[in-house]
């Protein structure tokens, strides 16, 4: 009895090692730090060399596109950031001038972000017109 | 109309609070008529609920842009086909749809039942209509789709209503036939699993903690796992064919939402066989379809709104906070039922040795189990990270490849052992006679692989565990045929239908495997993926692997819903013509937005995928992504192969029939002298 509960214990106990062991080294692969651009420029020299993420909107006429790369500028409350998209992926399709857009990579010495990937969703154009005014009746 | 729905919706909630009332007191006061009416304020719930849904889908087909959801998903030029199918294509209608599909699951079973009408099957529909009233009230008070528009034109004067000219239109991305089954069959998963959970809340309730849950929750819970992959597949497809990035899983918030239920369920398909055999792991079981339930609540709230990607919009929706307290309350609820049950709950046999088929089924608990605490985790993080620390941190692919990647490893190689391994104990002859051909079919793969050139580890070890397993499904099917050809002097092919129709668990079960393996090739097939970026003009040309992708024309064009730009592009390989490919760039006029239409080309080796990622500025060249993605159709096939097997296990044996025909007697013979 005593050596069957020992050997299933330190079957399930190697299986649960090695999963807190991928874990581990996983998480350190994949997190990214959070940011508005406002923290980013708050964080000063530790900005640099970590994997960053940080949303705003995109700075109206700011995109050109140089073959693959992608710069442009992104904006929240009035406070910008140069970004270079490097990523290998194409550029979504919603992103385009005043979309919200999630940018993921790092920041450079020169004040510029270097971006690997980009989410971007669309600014609705409804809440945009009718928002304002909106009020919701109920019958 | 829009007061019709919500009358509708006002009637349905009050019905569904009187029934879940009536069958609880009703039962527990063994007052029958009180019973009866619950069960009749059921069948009115899925009545009302019926009458909202048509309400929602003639305001759609009008095009009612009064109607809030209406004027948020659907626009005049938008097909029919399309303005209906927005139905499910924002949060307020898919919640509509989970209460109608609750309702009309509750009166399947309801009816189906009716002649027993025991205290389990009331408890279980009690569990079921006290599910609906929450959803109720979040159609009815919180997110309710019948809401009107209106403008408010001054502080303190009341609203005025408003009816815009056109609608916002549906997402172009949802503008898709997968993306238009997608939800209505994830959603029939995840109200599916409510049933398996009423009845084992029932079973603990009525201290009934034999099988016979189990027994009338089977096909519920098969049917629903089902559906709940086929819905997760379905997602993964259209990602693939319509995002445009050249995969199909990214490990977002909301395909993790509805993957971690299915892996609770699917762990608990497997743990409740060991109950039915042994009699063992039955605290185990009820806490893995509650979990189920739970995850799939859950699922529906992430899927829905977005709260995972910053704790900022959660604050902005109110659902949020309904959606917790339920769980909360549902979660204390199911646990205290458990603890106060344990007695009940005692396992009747214990675990024997290492190697037998009960722990490969443990281990597959553990591990699926463990895959969704990871994928959990990684979900909530950014929003636990931000409540606590104040700083968001979020977790990217390379965490949840990291950790599922081996978990998928070990669960295939599982797939091929547990078959090999008896109940209780393995002996040590059979253990290295069953295990010879398998063995050296992974062995000799993995051998081929490497001489191939093949040097990643996980690639070997997916193929040669995918080989494992293939030769030990494939052994079994022999085995087992060859013994009734030697029983029955049956002909082959005879011999092998008749084992499967036999025995329609144990070998759909099988098939059920042959999938996961095909599934499993295809993923593997990704650590192979290649990709190119062109910009080329009319005429020019550029090659991807051994292909060669030669630029015919690029034209302009519109229609009604959308403007589209298409390449032409004839493809060359091994210096012929093969075919060309189409892929469009698209402008949908009504929501403003950009989409790429990827052209595909399947073969069973391997995806050719382009996509025609736009025009350079001012009249440049067109600029063109291809990937070559091998064994990527081997995942639709794996699932088609998976969806018949599910199919197969759930049609009755011959035996059941039998049995279900004197049933059916019988409830006739009683209905007939329950009338003199």
């Amino acid at each position: 009895m005593g050596r069957k509960t020992l050997r299933f214990s330190l079957g399930i106990g190697v299986v649960i090692a090695a999963l807190i062991f991928f874990a581990i080294s996983g998480f350190q692969e994949g997190k990214a730090y959070y940011k508005t651009i406002e923290e980013l420029n708050a964080m000063g020299e530790s900005a640099y060399g970590k994997r960053l993420k940080v949303a705003g909107y995109v700075e109206d006429g700011s995109i050109e596109r140089h073959g693959r790369e992608v710069s442009f500028k992104l904006q929240q409350d009035d406070i910008l950031l140069a970004v270079r998209y490097t990523g290998s992926s194409p550029v979504p399709d919603t992103f385009k001038d005043g979309a919200e857009a999630v940018i993921e990579g790092k920041y450079h010495e020169d004040g510029t972000f270097e971006a690997k990937k980009i989410q971007a969703k669309c600014a609705s154009k409804y809440e945009k017109e009718y928002g304002a005014a909106r009020a919701k009746t109920q019958s | 109309m829009a007061n019709f729905g919500n009358l509708s919706l006002a009637l349905a909630f009050s019905f569904s609070i009187y029934s879940t009332i009536a069958l609880f007191f009703g039962t527990q006061s063994g007052r029958r008529e009180v019973v009866k009416s619950g069960y009749n304020a059921l069948y009115a719930v899925l009545f009302f609920a019926t009458c909202a849904t048509v309400a929602l889908i003639v305001l759609l087909a009008r095009s009612d842009f009064n109607i809030e959801y209406v004027a948020n998903y659907t626009n005049r030029d938008l097909p029919m086909f399309y303005k209906l199918a927005a139905f499910w294509g924002g949060q307020k209608g898919s919640l509509l749809l989970w209460t109608w599909l609750l309702a009309l699951f509750s009166a399947i079973i309801a009816y189906r039942q009716r002649h027993l009408r025991g205290d389990f099957i009331n408890y279980a529909l009690g569990i079921m209509m006290l599910t609906s009233i929450f959803f109720l009230l979040l159609n009815k008070f919180v997110a309710n789709p019948f809401d009107t528009l209106g403008i408010q034109h001054q502080e303190g004067l009341s609203a005025v209503p408003f009816t815009p000219r056109d609608g916002r239109g549906l997402n172009p991305l949802l503008q898709h036939p997968e993306m238009v089954i997608h939800p209505p069959v994830l959603y029939v998963g995840f109200v599916g699993f409510v049933v398996p959970f009423a009845f084992a809340m029932a079973a603990l309730m009525t201290k009934e903690m034999g099988n016979a849950w189990l027994k009338i929750t089977r096909r519920w819970s098969l049917a629903s796992w089902f559906f709940l992959g086929a819905g997760i597949l379905l997602g993964a497809n259209w990602a693939y064919v319509e995002l445009g990035w050249g995969g199909y899983w990214a490990w977002d918030p909301v395909e993790n939402a509805s993957l971690m239920p299915w892996l609770t369920g699917t762990a608990f398909l497997h743990s409740v066989i060991v109950q039915e055999r042994r009699n063992m792991l039955k605290v185990w079981n009820v806490s893995l379809i509650s979990a189920t339930y739970l995850l799939c609540i859950f699922g529906t709230f992430i899927t829905r709104s977005g709260i995972v990607s910053s704790v900022h919009a959660f604050a902005k929706s109110s659902i949020g906070y309904y959606f917790l307290v339920f769980l909360g309350l549902m979660a204390i609820g199911s646990a205290y039922l458990i603890l106060t049950r344990l007695k009940y709950l005692k396992s009747e046999n214990e675990l024997d040795t290492l190697v037998s088929r009960e722990s490969s089924f443990l281990f597959n608990n553990i591990v699926l189990l463990a895959a969704c605490f990871a994928v959990l985790w990684g979900t909530m993080f950014p929003t636990l990270s931000e409540a606590i620390r104040g700083e968001q941190i979020t977790i990217g692919p390379p965490f949840f490849n990291k950790i599922n990647i081996p978990i998928g490893l070990f669960l295939l190689f599982l797939t091929g052992i547990a078959p090999l391994l008896a109940w209780r104990k393995t002996s040590g002859r059979s253990l290295r006679k069953n295990f010879l051909p398998p063995v050296a079919a992974g062995i000799i793969a993995a051998v081929a692989l490497i001489i191939a050139g093949v040097r990643s580890v996980y690639p070997v070890m997916s193929f040669a565990l995918c080989a494992f397993v293939l030769v030990t499904i494939v052994s079994e099917f022999y085995r087992g045929t060859a013994a009734r050809i030697r029983a029955t002097g049956e002909q082959f092919i005879e011999a092998f239908t008749n084992l499967i129709l036999r025995n329609k668990r144990r070998y759909g079960g099988y098939v059920v495997h042959l999938g996961v393996v095909m599934m499993f090739a295809g993923f593997t097939g990704s650590a192979f993926n290649t990709e190119t970026h062109a910009e080329i003009r009319e005429g020019e040309q550029f090659t991807i692997k051994d292909y060669t992708l030669v630029c015919r024309k690029v034209e302009e064009g519109e229609n009604p819903n959308f403007a589209y730009l298409r390449a032409t592009l004839d493809v060359i390989k091994n210096g012929k013509q093969a075919y060309s490919l189409h892929p469009e760039k698209r402008y949908y006029f009504a929501s403003e937005q950009a989409t790429s239409e990827v052209a595909i080309k399947s073969t069973l080796k391997e995806d050719l995928y382009v996509v025609f990622s736009g025009m350079d500025e001012n009249g440049g060249p067109a600029v063109i992504q291809a990937y070559v993605n091998p064994l990527v159709v081997w995942i639709w096939i794996g699932g088609f192969t998976l969806a018949f097997g599910t199919l197969l296990t759930v049609l009755p044996d011959a035996r059941e029939v039998r049995f279900n025909r004197r049933k059916r007697e019988l409830e006739r013979m009683l209905e007939a002298s329950e009338k003199i």
